[in-house]
């Protein structure tokens, strides 16, 4: 039987300093690269595989079969990006990861460099996290004076370069060819697949790219084994992954666990939702991901639970509101941070994500009719699918979900002719500003 | 101010970083707001000039980035995340504090009072991957978690009277162009202020620790070889 909390990459982050190589190296850091190179490219391939890790970043695609994607018959130089533009509301695993223990990240690049048989790897963070960007640079530098990195690494004649590359703000550099865009100095805009970029990726190159927290869970599969990754976890969802924990909960907070843990063990862990109040929406992987409510508390988190109760895993950004929430307000809020971080590229989500925020705000200051309902239903029929790339669909996931479970509460505004909620019971400095 | 030449050199040599030169724009940019305070008309053509590109091109690019500036921010520019979560647990409040006690709107520079150190800049900010530690205020890119409407304004003016405000994450706030230049690609060797982690990352990993709940032990005998830490090369 497998513990209830699986800590592997938060293991480090206990540790003083952990974010060094001395700390990471004491604590066996840098061991798998040796066995790595012991390995041949393609058997590193097929260990990932076999592990069944699935990409962290939310998508959650096979990360071995990706690799496996690469021609590797293609002349063109290969490249490993990493995806550290963590910016889904909510999310907040990788910050802290590459804060408190960069270097099984650079120790991941390595390997997964090595296996793609890339000599020159990116990690795309985003802008806004100076202190973590100085946590990577430093230890990419470390590694480089270790040798870790370089030419002939551990006298393997494998060669790697590694630049840490800050981004400038933009959600939709998230998505992997819009954060290549940004890459090569243009705008974040998505490009057109196919070609794919395990084909045409990077200058036009065989590209793979990968989450910060996927690549992170390399060392660990090469040094302890695809079978050891994959005894944790469920069937088709292996291995152990980071469960944020946000909002009202006693204890927020990051949580390492196996997945397949249900959000009931989760709270009891975080000592439940805010004392005096109960839980009334959540989110099981950032606001892209359909709203989930108190009946789902049971819902396995791995990709195939979640998807069955209508909803998608994610990046297991557990946002947690309770019924001091008003679910309109929450879920105007998130939809008019999808216009702002509309690209402008396609006319779905340009100018489908500025109405439903006409819509939406109408609504929510209870001046809408009860047909704007059905009007902003449509209007995410017209945005899902139809947009370029994934944000347009994420930006509909709250509003069809919302409506679906709380369609009283948005006739509740209307009745009222206005919001029924006192924003002020919401805060987390709610009971002091009451008795002050 | 015109880019010197020191300036320059490093502006190529961000370039020079990448197997395109095209590729260092967005830390060219971070590096032209670290020296000026913002994306100049000048700098975009030095930028164009360095990649060989039009300026229509370096311009295209300054606009789309939300941390790009067109015009000058304060040495502290305060960002207050109102994405749903941190709103919900007080990020509006919190902007709407420091809007009234600034008495500036989003994106403004707060007039400088006699005596003040420093200039301090507001701007409500989408999330920043810091949930749980809501609701989040930044300042210069650094953490500044659990705030509150009297902390953060307690913060702005420590800030403006120039006293050392430390990230509750990170380090001594430095200022925003220094911020900038780290963003560049060069480090301030401040990595060593700051913890491994903050109190909220920890929750889980402590719980482990006092149940003594660990990953499974690898199966087989570990195949592992002794680090060969500092092995010459060539």
């Amino acid at each position: 039987m497998v513990d209830t909390l699986t800590p592997v990459l938060t293991d480090m982050w206990d540790v003083d300093c952990g974010w060094t190589l001395r700390a990471y190296e004491s604590k066996g850091g840098y061991r798998a690269l040796d066995k790595a190179f012991a390995m041949a490219p393609d058997d590193v391939i097929t260990a990932v595989k076999d592990s069944g890790l699935r990409g962290r970043g939310g998508a959650g695609f096979p990360t071995g079969m990706k690799w496996g994607f690469i021609p590797q018959d293609n002349p063109k130089p290969k490249y490993l990006v990493v995806n550290a533009d963590e910016s889904e509301p909510g999310t907040c695993k990788d910050i802290p990861l590459m804060m408190g223990n960069p270097h099984v990240l650079v120790e991941g690049v390595i390997i997964s460099a090595y296996a793609i048989r890339a000599n020159m790897a990116f990690i795309y963070v985003r802008g806004e996290v100076l202190h973590v960007i100085r946590r990577v640079q430093a230890a990419v530098a470390e590694a480089y004076a270790a040798g870790h990195l370089g030419k002939d690494i551990h006298g393997s004649g494998f060669d790697l370069d590694v630049v840490v590359h800050a981004g400038a703000g933009a959600y939709i550099c998230g998505e992997e060819t819009a954060l290549l865009e940004g890459l090569e100095g243009r705008r974040g805009q998505p490009r057109l697949r196919p070609p794919f970029p395990a084909v045409a990726g990077l200058y036009a190159s065989p590209t793979v790219i990968n989450n910060v927290e996927s690549i992170a869970s390399v060392p660990s599969i090469v040094a302890r084994g695809a079978e050891w990754f994959a005894s944790m976890g469920t069937e088709k969802s292996k291995g152990f992954s980071i469960f944020s924990l946000s909002g009202h909960v006693q204890k927020p907070g990051q949580y390492e666990a196996p997945l397949g843990i249900t959000l009931r063990e989760l709270l009891d862990l975080a000592g439940g939702v805010r004392e005096g109040h109960d839980l009334k929406f959540w989110t099981p992987g950032g606001s892209s991901t359909p709203l989930l409510t108190a009946q789902h508390l049971e819902v396995p988190l791995d990709f195939e639970g979640v998807g069955a109760a209508g909803s998608m895993l994610g990046t297991r950004a557990l946002q947690i509101f309770d019924d001091t929430v008003c679910v309109v307000r929450a879920v105007l809020r998130w939809t008019e941070f999808y216009k702002h971080e509309s690209c402008g590229k396609c006319t779905p989500c340009r100018e489908g994500t500025w109405w439903l925020v006409q819509t939406l705000a109408r609504l929510e200051k209870g001046q809408g009719i009860e047909a704007d309902l059905e009007l902003l239903l449509d209007q995410c029929d017209n945005i899902l699918g139809r947009s370029f790339c994934a944000l347009g669909d994420g930006a509909t996931s709250p509003i069809s979900s919302s409506i679906k479970y709380f369609r009283d509460e948005y006739l509740a505004h209307l009745t009222q002719g206005g919001c029924p909620f006192d924003p002020a019971k919401s805060t987390a400095f709610a009971t002091e500003e009451v008795t002050a | 101010m015109a880019l010197d030449d020191k300036t320059l050199g490093e502006l190529r040599d961000i370039a020079a970083r990448y197997p395109e030169k095209r590729s260092g724009l967005l830390p060219m940019l971070h590096l032209v707001q670290s020296e000026q305070g913002k994306v100049t008309p000048q700098a975009i053509e030095v930028c164009a000039d360095i990649l060989e590109i039009s300026p229509a091109e370096v311009n295209g690019v300054a606009t789309f980035y939300t941390m790009y500036k067109r015009h000058a921010v304060g040495d502290f520019h305060v960002g207050v995340c109102t994405n749903t979560l941190c709103a919900v647990m007080g990020g509006d409040q919190i902007f709407a504090r420091l809007k009234e006690h600034l008495e500036i709107g989003n994106d403004e520079v707060a007039a400088k009072r006699q005596g003040d150190q420093y200039s301090v800049s507001l701007e409500h900010v989408e999330c920043n991957a810091a949930c749980d530690y809501a609701p989040v205020v930044m300042v210069n890119w650094e953490f500044m978690d659990n705030q509150t409407p009297e902390s953060a304004v307690q913060m702005v003016e420590s800030l403006r009277a120039g006293h050392d405000v430390k990230s509750t994450r990170g380090p001594k706030l430095c200022t925003w162009r220094e911020a900038e230049r780290v963003l560049a690609g060069f480090p301030d060797g401040r990595v060593y202020e700051g913890p491994t982690a903050g109190p909220a990352s920890l929750a889980g990993l402590e719980i482990a620790r006092e149940r003594g709940w660990k990953a499974p032990e690898a199966p087989a005998p570990a195949a592992v070889e002794a680090p060969k830490e500092g092995q010459a090369h060539g």
